[in-house]
């Protein structure tokens, strides 16, 4: 139709005057009045508009986006990327004892009711007290450090220090000793005749060798199986007491991690967090050089998303504006051709087609395909065949009305004298006079087909995850977290939609415009 | 005229009957998952009969056991007594229902029609008087925009703007969290706020194809020969504009305006939805994902039932307006 190319337009002014100082008086080709051929005038009269030409450009864009992008895109469709985050964890809970522990000598009972008999006399400042016939001795030995002897033999002690063991469990008449002497103020004492020395660290040493330590502060682990070593409980001890917040330690396999520590006042303990690696999903990642657009909720690309998004809703596009336009030409073109009772029974279901809500019925389509759980990909394709098939009798109307006056005119009863066939009377001759009307119309329910798709996945019943589409990565602002935090999900996809409708929109109505006869321009 | 009128709405009640009839059979064809799942759950209680029993009990109980097209003529039986059953998933008859939810649509859809003509026939006119001029480039492409953007998206831009950012609206429903201590003003007032951003969705989303619509029209008759007559004979250009191409143009106008007065009862499926507003079109929507078959058999069965009477209002309007349309 539109050979225009090869013509040259007599408005060129430098051929113009080159031709004259050749030959003034020729009759060649380029003298001669040009006469431009229709298909000519409409693409002038389309490249005059300057909205058209806007829409056109925005489509070419659009296109290269979704079809060229996808392959150039060094990321796949569904293709996830994993981060490190660091996350703090738990690790351990520091009590500050503030209660007076028991230590029970080796072989001996202390049950609860001697420990509640002794806290009264404690309290009380007695120096025995009776239980059970027995009588118990009560003697302080330093600032809240008590021992118990029953008949003279030791017991237990109770103390607010406790001792660790380190390695073995020490006896009680070393810890004994040791708390003695930690009550004392003493450095060294002597237990079962060994000589042990009390450092200020309230290490308990024999000789050069650490066999446990005196401290006040409880280390339990969040998670059983953790050891938690001694050189960790000093470090921690130290920071608790500097009323440090946080803390780098290296265990003994070389690993290096970071611990924060927060005060509970309500029960009085320190929690110790860990900040941990863990390999996760890259969700809601920010725009970022390797992801210009972030990534979406399962750790995908978003730019790669939006490309193959934008395939899947275009060619959904072009499937089902071909599906309707095939069904309504044919249709229409029959029922305007022959008239009679094939005209009445094709318009009256048209008007049926008309009176169905497409959008309703889609809806509980779709709902249907859930409860079923049909496959993505048989699903869009249902989704296609649906909306093709109920799309149709627009198209029809339109063919069928054309047609009807086509037919009366005198190139019809030409057809006829010839002896063509109807089948090519209808299709060569009658059909590509309504070409135009269709083109737009064609072009105009792009658009909004598009969009019904879009609006479709949006609502989660149209395309379904792996696919992408542009409706179904807005989808995601329903969840509001999203919607008010994380703008590159969903507002790229939006602005793709937008710019393909629109385009669609501005060309159809150019090409409207460029077609219509009546136009001056 | 009567004659015509006469024909054409038992023309369109053979239509509907065509209609609810392909309705039927469609929600009739699709897996009743409603009914599974309730039969499931029934089946689950303790002591409870099979779930193929209470499967079939229930089928019976909803009158879903007959065949299709004796399960139609009950249907349709009943539909024409005014009688559409009980829905499913509201468990309340669905005319009750629908009485409770309509009004909020049609008033939302009236002031969004009211707005729509403000802004689209003034502004269509100027675009048509001044074809192709800056005012007209922006009109025609303002108008292409609007019909371009899809609604979930629009809305949802709305939302962040104003509900989010500004924080002037809420996000979704239509009361506020202290809907119940406000008086009867007060009470207006937040339902109105609630509306705002709904409405101006609906308006600018289709106020687009309405100024298209007038563009187009008065375009038509401004290169018609009695406007170049009424200029020649030295009227103002402005009464020839408002006198005698307004005027013209107003025929197809009130048709298209006439026809689409049923289409304010119809509810806004998306917007209403995205908003959580309580009209028919959410309350539909709901019942249709949930496969609740009696409601959306009405809920079909009256949206075919409002294009029926759009397009009866139109012709009809259309014969009335224009004196050149005779019909015998």
């Amino acid at each position: 139709m539109s050979n225009n190319e090869n013509k040259k337009t007599p408005l060129d002014p430098v051929n113009d005057n080159a031709n004259r100082q050749n030959d003034d008086f020729s009759l060649n080709d380029d003298r001669r009045v040009k006469v431009l051929s229709p298909g000519a005038l409409v693409a002038k009269r389309f490249f005059r508009n300057r909205l058209a030409v806007l829409g056109m450009i925005m489509l070419i864009g659009m296109f290269i986006f979704s079809f060229i992008g996808g392959l150039i895109s060094p990321y796949g469709q569904d293709e996830q990327f994993y981060t490190y985050t660091y996350m703090d964890k738990e690790f351990a809970g520091v009590v500050q004892n503030d209660e007076v522990r028991y230590t029970v000598a080796d072989g001996k009972e202390f049950g609860t009711l001697l420990q509640a008999k002794l806290m009264l006399a404690m309290n009380k400042n007695e120096t025995s007290f009776t239980e059970g016939g027995v009588t118990y001795e009560v003697i302080t030995e330093g600032e809240e450090f008590y021992s118990v002897t029953a008949d003279g033999e030791p017991l237990a002690v109770a103390s607010k220090d406790i001792i660790n063991s380190e390695g073995e469990e020490l006896p009680y008449s070393v810890k004994y000793g040791a708390l003695n002497a930690k009550a004392a103020g003493e450095t060294a004492f002597t237990a079962d005749g060994v000589d042990y020395t009390l450092d200020e660290e309230g290490n308990i040493l024999e000789g050069d060798t650490v066999v446990g330590y005196v401290s006040r502060f409880i280390v339990s682990p969040v998670q059983s199986g953790t050891k938690i070593s001694r050189a960790f409980k000093e470090e921690l001890e130290q920071c608790i007491n500097d009323g440090e917040e946080e803390f780098v330690y290296t265990d003994e396999d070389g690993v290096e991690s970071t611990y924060t520590i927060t005060y509970k006042a309500d029960s009085q303990t320190w929690s110790v967090m860990q900040e941990t690696e863990t390999y996760v999903y890259d969700r809601y990642a920010k725009p970022s050089k390797e992801h210009w657009l972030g990534t979406d909720t399962n750790g995908m690309d978003m730019l790669t998303r939006l490309m193959y998004g934008g395939r899947v809703s275009l060619i959904i596009g072009f499937i089902v504006v071909i599906l309707e336009t095939v069904l309504g030409v044919v249709l229409g073109g029959v029922a305007g051709y022959f008239g009679g009772w094939i005209d009445n029974l094709i318009m009256r279901i048209v008007d049926m087609f008309y009176c169905i809500p497409s959008m309703p019925l889609v809806i509980i389509i779709g709902a249907a395909m859930d409860a079923m759980q049909v496959d993505p990909q048989i699903r869009m394709l249902y989704l296609m065949l649906i909306l093709g098939f109920l799309g149709w009798p627009a198209i029809a109307r339109l063919v069928r009305g054309q047609i009807l006056s086509l037919r009366e005119q005198e190139f019809m009863t030409a057809t006829e004298a010839c002896g063509i066939s109807v089948h090519r009377r209808i299709f060569k001759h009658l059909i590509p006079n309504v070409i135009p009307q269709l083109i737009v119309m064609c072009t105009m329910s792009l658009g909004s087909t598009i969009i019904t798709e879009a609006t479709l996945s949006f609502l989660g019943l149209g395309v379904k995850f792996p696919f992408a589409s542009w409706g179904n990565i807005i989808n995601d602002v329903n969840n509001a977290y999203v919607m008010t935090h994380y703008w590159f999900i969903w507002i790229p996809a939006g602005i793709c939609l937008l710019i393909t409708v629109l385009g669609f929109n501005f060309v159809g109505d150019g090409l409207r415009d460029a077609f219509d006869p009546k136009m001056k321009r | 005229m009567k004659k015509f009128i006469a024909k054409r709405i038992l023309f369109s009640v053979v239509i509907l009957f065509c209609v609810t009839f392909i309705i039927y059979t469609l929600m009739r064809c699709l897996p009743g998952s409603f009914v599974e799942n309730m039969a499931m759950t029934l089946s689950q209680a303790p002591g409870a009969k099979p779930f193929e029993e209470w499967l079939a009990q229930l089928n019976a109980s909803y009158g879903m056991d007959k065949g299709i097209i004796p399960g139609y003529f009950v249907w349709l039986s009943d539909a024409i007594r005014g009688n559409f059953g009980e829905s499913w998933k509201y468990t309340v008859p669905v005319i009750e229902k629908f009485q409770e939810v309509i009004w909020l649509s049609f008033v939302m859809g009236g002031i969004a029609f009211v707005l729509q003509l403000l802004i689209a026939i003034p502004l269509g006119v100027i675009a048509s008087t001044k074809q192709y001029s800056k005012a007209d480039y922006c009109i025609t492409a303002g108008a292409l925009v609007g019909i371009s953007l899809p609604t979930f998206f629009f809305a949802t831009l709305l939302k962040l703007v104003f509900s989010v950012k500004l924080g002037w609206f809420d996000l979704y429903g239509l009361v506020g969290r202290n809907y119940a201590q406000l008086d009867a003003m007060g009470q207006f007032l937040d339902k109105a706020n609630h509306l705002v951003l709904p409405i101006a969705t609906l308006v600018i989303v289709s106020v687009g194809s309405l100024m298209r619509y007038t563009r187009t029209n008065m375009l038509e008759v401004l290169n018609s020969d009695y406007i170049r007559t009424a200029r020649a004979k030295g009227l103002s250009e402005k009464k020839v504009i408002y006198k005698h191409a307004f005027r013209n143009t107003l025929i197809p106008l009130v048709t298209i305006i006439g026809g689409s007065l049923p289409g304010l009862f119809s509810g806004a499926l998306i917007t209403e939805t995205l908003f959580s507003i309580p009209g028919i079109g959410y309350t539909s929507y709901q019942a249709m994902t949930a496969g609740d078959i009696p409601f959306s058999m009405f809920y079909l069965t009256f949206m075919a039932v409002l294009t029926l009477a759009g397009n009866l209002i139109s012709d009809i309007l259309y014969a009335v307006v224009d004196p050149r349309v005779r019909i015998a």
